[in-house]
């Protein structure tokens, strides 16, 4: 049997959005995208669940110090979108529609570099209650 | 007395910014609440009324009417909107949740049927910030 622990971390951020295609008419982006493409924004609580695998230290006892990855996933990411709006106050979706989809794997590729290579990391992100993304699967 | 509460949600965006001010007193006051380019939130919306159980029925009033109620009135006003640009009663005023929970009251108010009474309005901003709202008495 695996040895490997999951450890949880969740963080949280407010932000506004507007799913759109800029090279579409608007009648296109509300078929598609619906109220989601209302040209004046809207927002969520966004709630962010980091998850690393791997073997706890023998010394500590810690896969890794979640005091560390929460201080290491403000830094990254919250500092980045918290309060902000995500079309317009951030370079990771200048040119990308900021579907829970795309975030939850910028939010991946933000965090991978920075977690040790034999740790898994997997993303899962809240947009509501009802709607959450997983990255990777 | 018997209490029946129905919740509803919305997201949102917003910013709070008071136009008299400067850009560096807003930003003072209001933190990143202030960002010029909105921010968001899922908001959760409780609205409680009150009376006696009617003898035919066994119901306060039917609670699926109640949430058509709100939806006309106050959901379908604020869900995936800015409520800085796009909300009529909430025109001229500050966008905070104490605001929006007395300008949703109001709304309201005057589509209550007969037989039961607005009790109370509250309204979660994050599930760590709430308002509570009875009316003017």
């Amino acid at each position: 049997m695996s040895t490997k622990v999951a450890v949880f971390r969740k963080e949280h951020f407010n932000a506004a959005h507007r799913l759109f295609r800029p090279e579409w008419t608007d009648e296109e982006n509300l078929r598609v995208f619906g109220k989601c493409a209302l040209p004046h924004f809207h927002g969520h609580n966004y709630e962010l669940i980091v998850k690393v695998v791997g073997e706890p230290d023998p010394k500590t006892g810690y896969v890794v110090d979640l005091k560390r990855l929460s201080d290491l996933i403000k830094k990254e990411v919250i500092e980045k979108f918290d309060h902000k709006n995500l079309n317009l106050d951030t370079a990771e979706f200048q040119n990308l529609n900021p579907t829970a989809e795309n975030i939850v794997v910028v939010i991946y590729n933000l965090l991978r570099p920075l977690i040790a290579k034999e740790h898994d990391l997997q993303i899962r992100l809240y947009e509501t209650e009802r709607n959450f993304v997983e990255y990777p699967v | 007395m018997v209490y029946l509460t129905r919740a509803e949600h919305f997201n949102a965006a917003h910013k709070l910014f008071n136009p008299a001010w400067s850009r560096e007193k807003n930003e003072e006051v209001f933190g990143k609440c202030a960002n010029e380019n909105w921010h968001g939130h899922n908001y959760d919306l409780f609205v409680t009324v009150k009376g006696e159980p009617s003898p035919d029925t066994g119901f306060l009033y039917d609670a699926k009417k109640l949430s058509e109620i709100i939806n006309v009135h106050v959901i379908e006003k604020l869900d995936h909107r800015n409520l800085n640009l796009d909300v009529d009663f909430m025109s001229g005023k500050l966008c905070s949740t104490e605001n929006l929970v007395i300008g949703i009251w109001n709304q309201l108010a005057p589509h209550i049927p007969a037989e039961i009474k607005l009790h109370c309005i509250k309204l979660y901003e994050t599930p760590r910030i709430f308002v509570e709202y009875y009316g003017g008495v």
